[in-house]
């Protein structure tokens, strides 16, 4: 059996004069939850269609279980997908969308039944299988709709912005429930969103999407913490940027001097592969690993730059501190609310900011 | 006092506010023309239709059900089937070429449409007995159908299409083509692309995708569409009358033949509220089969 569950080969489709998907390869392992991340209108939902075979590519192939699936239509392929407004049929109980599909590939009555019902036992809905979808809550038919999908055993579950429609609340109970029925099942699992939280806290890889083009690939980790490009690191989280030259070249370390800092406040970072005196270079920062102290201090942190307070939010778990470096250089810094002893700073006062080296991520394009 | 509560002048006026007795008023001049020139009327048919005819043409009181039992006669059972029959051959082809061009416009983007629409409906904008005249002429002996027929040498003698049912069905049909289509588009634009897309991921096969998910789910436009051609087909006789001939007699033509050649008024009141009945029957009987197939998918 292929390692790859699904593998795109240069895959392209315009819609009209846009290329709605442009080149794009990946392979997708067995058993993996797989998320593909990207703003509106990044091809990330086309990239899903394809899959599920409502739209062809205009170039290249897609290979599920090893096999092409070219020319084959939805209903010959072994996916199912978890449609975004759930496309719950209304004139059918629970167990009858959830049957729909079984009865639909003419399976034994019997088979049917011992099937609905553990399907409805995985999603926790015992006792609401005579119900109608508008019966339901929002989270309900969300269940139904991954449960209606799961039931065929498809070799991969397309999800389409699956928990768009729930609130907060839901939503991050819905991201534990899924991926704990992922990791049950075994299956693979493909979702497309534009939530990068969901994205991270769900996926064991990410790839993100801009404009047709894959970006990056690689695990929640890996693209949080070492993102390839300054769209990445500002889609993912939130990051202060820092643009720059190398002015020394020292080791595995370098110093940057930045445009718009005073001239006596080098930076120091971790050197990018290549990279040489006089290169420029961008350095991204996420707000949570900046450290704050009202005055000087030397205690193992490579960098102080000198900065203002200009605002600070109060989020409940944290504090989150608008700073100003410089006339044309404003960074946020996020600290974790700790007890009564806690220095907090105000609007206006003065403060030290601090990091270490290998903190930053250096992009030298 | 709940801070939440509606303040007291204002006592739920939110929900379910009741219509205001002025209102009522507006529904006055409909109320007064439905009552004058439909309940009226019909209230005089009932009566007349339990009278006699008499000897020159006259309404004589009587009270009897003689009339009622002379519609029982097999000569006019015959007709009453025969329209039966012509009413659904038409509400079936009505059905089978409406629906595919209703699916295609409801799918449409919102501009073309509008333009599609106006398509269905231009014939409205032409007197009907001139369209009727105009098929007439397309379907006669030496006409445009078996001039085009002989012409591209598929017939060799002219086929006899006029003065048949089947000259009825086409002008019913024609007619009454753009009364399936309208509710049926609405019905369908209704429907969620992504239901239909839905059932294809989960394995249906295409004839599947129509009976399982959009006849269903259009049903409403269905039972619209095929009430709005088979009632007026049913009782249709200026189509009958100009495109059967005098062979082929429909229950329309004959009320029409009582009122206006006979003279036999009570009868023809008769016939006419037969007729009515067992259309109201029939629609009360499928609304109820209707309702209680819902109770049961719903579980009761």
């Amino acid at each position: 059996m292929a390692e790859s569950s699904v593998e795109l080969r240069d895959v392209s489709k315009r819609h009209g004069d846009t290329r709605a998907v442009d080149r794009v390869s990946l392979v997708i392992r067995r058993g993996e939850f797989f998320a593909i991340l990207g703003p509106s209108g990044s091809g990330k939902t086309t990239l899903l269609r394809m899959l599920a075979g409502f739209e062809s590519p205009d170039a290249g192939d897609i290979l599920i279980d090893g096999r092409s699936v070219r020319g084959v239509p939805p209903n010959q392929r072994p996916v199912n997908l978890v449609f975004q407004t759930y496309a719950l049929f209304p004139h059918l109980t629970v167990a009858g969308n959830i049957a729909f599909g079984l009865e639909m590939r003419r399976l034994p009555r019997a088979d049917i039944a011992a099937r609905v019902e553990e399907a409805l036992d995985m999603v926790r809905l015992q006792g609401k299988q005579d119900r109608l979808p508008a019966q339901l809550s929002g989270g309900e038919q969300q269940r139904v709709a991954v449960a209606r999908a799961l039931v065929n055993r498809p070799a991969v579950l397309l999800l389409d912005e699956p928990l768009g429609a729930l609130d907060q609340q839901l939503r991050t109970d819905m991201q534990v429930e899924l991926k704990t029925i992922q990791e049950r099942v075994g299956l693979t699992f493909i979702c497309v969103t534009h939530h990068q939280e969901e994205a991270l806290t769900m996926s064991d890889r990410v790839a993100v999407m801009r404009q047709g083009r894959l970006l990056q690939v690689g695990s929640p980790r890996d693209i949080y913490e070492a993102p390839q490009s300054a769209f990445v690191a500002n889609f993912i989280g939130r990051s202060n940027s820092l643009t720059g030259r190398i002015e020394m070249v020292s080791g595995l370390r370098c110093t940057v001097r930045a445009a718009d800092l005073p001239a006596a406040d080098p930076v120091v970072a971790a050197c990018p592969a290549g990279a040489g005196i006089g290169s420029p270079a961008t350095l991204m920062l996420r707000p949570e690993r900046l450290h704050l102290s009202a005055d000087v201090q030397v205690d193992g942190y490579d960098n102080m730059l000198p900065a203002r307070v200009s605002k600070a939010i109060y989020n409940g778990s944290e504090t989150q501190y608008l700073l100003a470096l410089s006339d044309r250089l404003s960074w946020q810094v996020l600290i974790p609310n700790a007890g009564n002893g806690q220095k907090r700073f105000q609007p206006g006062e003065s403060v030290f900011l601090r990091w270490r080296a290998d903190e930053a991520v250096v992009l030298s394009e | 006092m709940n801070p939440d509560a509606v303040p007291p002048d204002r006592p739920e006026s939110f929900r379910a506010a009741p219509v205001p007795r002025r209102s009522s008023l507006l529904l006055l001049p409909a109320l007064a023309w439905l009552g004058l020139f439909f309940f009226v009327p019909l209230a005089l048919m009932l009566a007349i239709s339990f009278a006699s005819r008499g000897t020159y043409g006259g309404v004589v009181w009587t009270l009897s059900l003689a009339n009622y039992a002379n519609v029982l006669d097999p000569l006019y059972v015959k007709v009453f089937l025969r329209s039966v029959l012509l009413a659904s051959v038409t509400t079936v082809l009505c059905l089978a070429l409406g629906f595919p061009i209703a699916y295609y416009i409801a799918r449409l983007p919102a501009r073309r449409q509008g333009i599609w629409l106006l398509l269905v409906m231009i014939p409205f904008w032409t007197n009907f007995l001139i369209r009727t005249y105009a098929w007439i002429f397309m379907l006669r002996t030496e006409g445009l159908m078996n001039q085009v027929l002989a012409g591209l040498g598929l017939i060799g003698s002219p086929v006899d299409v006029l003065y048949t049912e089947m000259a009825i069905v086409i002008g019913l049909v024609y007619g009454y083509l753009p009364f399936m289509i309208l509710p049926l588009s609405a019905a369908v634009e209704r429907l969620p692309p992504s239901l239909v897309e839905a059932a294809w991921d989960l394995y249906a096969s295409r004839w599947a995708v129509l009976w399982r998910v959009i006849v269903p789910l259009t049903k409403p436009g269905l039972v619209a569409g095929c009430t709005l051609v088979f009632i007026p087909s049913l009782g249709a006789f200026m189509t009958p009358d100009l495109m059967g001939g005098a062979r082929t007699m429909m229950i329309g033509n004959l009320i029409q033949h009582e009122f206006l050649v006979a003279r036999d008024w009570p009868f023809g009141s008769a016939i006419a509220l037969v007729l009515m009945v067992s259309v109201l029957l029939g629609l009360a009987i499928y609304l109820r089969a209707e309702r209680a197939g819902t109770r049961l998918a719903a579980g009761g």
